[in-house]
């Protein structure tokens, strides 16, 4: 069985830690980033599926890292938090292709919801984009 | 304070506009009619009366020249025998008379003095002239003219006598000047019901009657001699507003003074001065009515669009606080969600934790997993105060967004209700359950619910109850929300007023007058109505009514 792989991105370390402790027990695979860049780095080295990502971050904010994340890996899932709900970004974040935005203080299990409905998202997109390049390949 | 700046802006208007208009006509008309006119009048009068006396000098010379004449021919066409003749000397007096009636009497005198001969209406015959004055002046200058003397008849008159030599002896030819013929010669001049000619001689003695009261040979004292030395042609002197022509009468040392009376001459032209005059003051009469209705209506512009620009800077200044303050919301939410969230999670793994044990084994196990949840539930309720905040922040955003007006106005209470409790202050709900949504901007209908609850609870003070209705009206496709208090009430004649800018009941500095002023534009431009209700001592209602319509 596929295992969603997930990576927390949150300048907030006890934050990130606590959280990679609930889903590991929830049987999660996380990694932590805590910075835009550590993030950018880290997706290069992993493979991952979705990303939670806070959206006010020091340095690089949400929104440029996810556009950041989004050229390396186009099908990524990411599932935005936000302290405030400011329409303006939420909408912003849904239109670079954002699966979804949740206001903290989070609700574990719904974030857990987001992720599995995120991983399904990917699994589908990454299928379609397989069966197009079978068609291509028999074409050829 | 404000009054006064207007006041005194309306005072310089007022000034400024009427000095200008004023300067210029009242200087016109004083100019004119004072300077330029006064001259040319004066001019123009001066000019005549010195033509006048002029004339009149020449006739008066010609009048002597002549009745000279008369004498001479007499005098050389007849000798002393003839003329010593009574009867003949009637006989000629007649003949003279018949074509001038300006001679009185003739008489003939001798080298002694004695009147031999005479011919007119007095008795004079055989009166002896040795020691007369005139006797003496002919025989020095042989033709002479007598200034007025009473003389032997006892009444003013003026002779001309003329002596003749023959041979060794001479004789005199005298005739009396008719004074009624010379004094209406004289007089002829006389213009006006106060202008006056006569003439006077060399020590200031009336000759003929002045016009008024003074007689033949008394003296007038307002001319002097210095005057009438230095008459040399015609003059005209400006005595008190009165008009004198002096010239001199050559063959005498008489002078002839005319006089005229300036105002009388210048009365027509004083008639156009006072209508003139009436005239300025009506032109300052209309000048004062236009300049005070200009300067009321600019002053009453002025204070409209003052309290135009007023009422603009309270409603940017409304805005920007609400901004400022939504933003501060928004930061403090976000400052304050970030470490709940950290909280929250904290709760949660002891939780997760918790569920790995065994609760036997843990003495206090039920406690622990009590006070997690607490927490728990109390990040979940600091949780909806940030997002209060965020809701409130968030509606400072221009919108147009489905409402439920139930919520909206629990939600407007719900900030007030502490102060409505701290004051003893009950709140009835009354709302229509299934409202309508509507769709319209939630932050400016809350703001004003939000003033007229605050209006309400002024107008209560203390102990009382507020009411909250919120119904539906299908034939106008409006929702309304009626808030009733049981506050002091507003009289009938202010109530017109309440909409209105600075219009407040509240001591300055506690209100600005504009809170109802603003809720009534926004509610305005959301397309919808407020109305008000009152009677004093029982309470106000204040109905705000919205359309029911949604945005495609």
């Amino acid at each position: 069985m596929n295992t969603v792989k997930v990576m927390l991105v949150d300048d907030e370390v006890d934050f990130t830690e606590i959280l990679q402790k609930r889903m590991k027990k929830r049987n999660i695979d996380t990694l932590i980033a805590n910075s835009g860049k550590a993030a950018i780095s880290l997706i290069k080295k992993e493979k991952i599926d979705v990303v939670v990502l806070d959206m006010k971050m020091p340095d690089l904010d949400g929104i440029q890292t996810m556009k950041e994340l989004k050229k390396i890996n186009p099908l990524l899932e990411v599932i935005m938090l936000t302290g405030h709900a400011s329409l303006g970004i939420a909408k912003e974040g849904i239109e670079l292709g954002a699966f979804d935005y949740l206001m903290k203080p989070i609700d574990t299990d719904s974030l857990i919801f987001k992720i599995q409905d995120a991983y399904k998202r990917k699994i589908l997109q990454e299928e379609k984009i397989d069966s197009i390049k079978e068609i291509i390949k028999s074409r050829s | 304070m404000e009054i006064e700046i207007y006041g005194r802006i309306r005072g310089k208007i007022i000034t400024t506009v009427f000095l200008f208009s004023l300067i210029p006509m009242v200087f016109l008309v004083f100019f004119l009619l004072y300077v330029q006119f006064d001259k040319i009048y004066t001019d123009k009068i001066t000019n005549t009366l010195k033509t006048m006396v002029y004339n009149k000098k020449r006739s008066i010379d010609l009048f002597f020249e002549e009745r000279i004449a008369q004498i001479k021919t007499l005098a050389y066409t007849h000798n002393y025998e003839t003329l010593s003749n009574d009867k003949y000397l009637s006989e000629l007096l007649n003949v003279v008379q018949s074509t001038s009636k300006s001679i009185v009497d003739l008489g003939i005198i001798n080298q002694d003095g004695e009147h031999v001969a005479y011919a007119g209406p007095y008795k004079l015959k055989g009166v002896n002239y040795k020691n007369e004055q005139w006797f003496h002046e002919v025989l020095f200058k042989e033709i002479y003219i007598s200034d007025v003397f009473m003389g032997f008849r006892k009444f003013p008159h003026i002779i001309i006598a003329l002596m003749r030599k023959d041979g060794g002896k001479f004789w005199i030819l005298r005739a009396t000047i008719d004074s009624n013929v010379f004094n209406s010669l004289v007089q002829g001049a006389q213009v006006g019901e106060k202008g006056d000619a006569y003439l006077v001689n060399s020590d200031s003695v009336l000759q003929t009657p002045s016009r008024f009261g003074s007689q033949v040979l008394s003296k007038i004292d307002f001319l002097n001699n210095e005057v009438f030395n230095s008459i040399i042609d015609e003059k005209v002197l400006h005595l008190n507003k009165i008009f004198v022509g002096l010239s001199r009468i050559d063959i005498k040392k008489w002078h002839l003074v005319i006089t005229k009376d300036g105002n009388e001459e210048m009365s027509q032209f004083n008639d156009v001065k006072i209508d003139a005059v009436l005239i300025l003051i009506v032109f300052i009469l209309i000048i004062i009515v236009g300049t005070f209705m200009v300067s009321k209506s600019i002053i009453k512009g002025l204070i409209l669009s003052e309290k135009k620009k007023s009422m603009i800077d309270a409603n940017l200044m409304q805005s920007s606080k609400m901004a400022a303050l939504g933003k501060l919301a928004a930061g403090v939410a976000h400052e304050i969600n970030n470490p709940l969230a950290l909280i929250k999670e904290s709760a949660g793994w002891i939780k997760d934790l918790l569920s790995e044990e065994e609760q036997e084994k843990i003495k206090n196990f039920v406690e622990y997993e009590k006070m997690a949840n607490k927490i728990e539930l109390h990040v979940e309720r600091a949780r909806s105060v940030t997002h209060r905040m965020l809701g409130f922040a968030r509606r400072l955003e221009p919108a147009q967004e489905n409402v439920d007006f139930n919520m909206l106005a629990d939600q407007t209470v719900s900030f007030l209700e502490s102060e409505a409790l701290h004051r003893n202050i009950k709140i009835e709900k009354n709302l229509l359950k299934d409202i309508p949504l509507i769709t319209t901007d939630t932050a400016q209908v809350q703001q004003v619910i939000l003033n007229i609850l605050d209006n309400a609870i002024d107008a209560i003070g203390k102990n009382g109850t507020i009411g909250l209705r919120t119904g539906y009206n299908d034939s106008e496709n409006k929702i309304f929300l009626a808030i009733s208090d049981t506050g002091i009430g507003i009289p009938q004649e202010e109530a017109k007023k309440i909409f209105d800018p600075f219009y407040t009941t509240k001591r300055p500095g506690d209100g600005t007058g504009l809170g109802l002023a603003i809720s009534y534009n926004i509610i305005e431009k959301l397309g919808g109505k407020i109305e008000v209700d009152s009677t004093v001592g029982v309470g106000s209602t204040f109905t705000i009514y919205l359309p029911i319509r949604r945005i495609a």
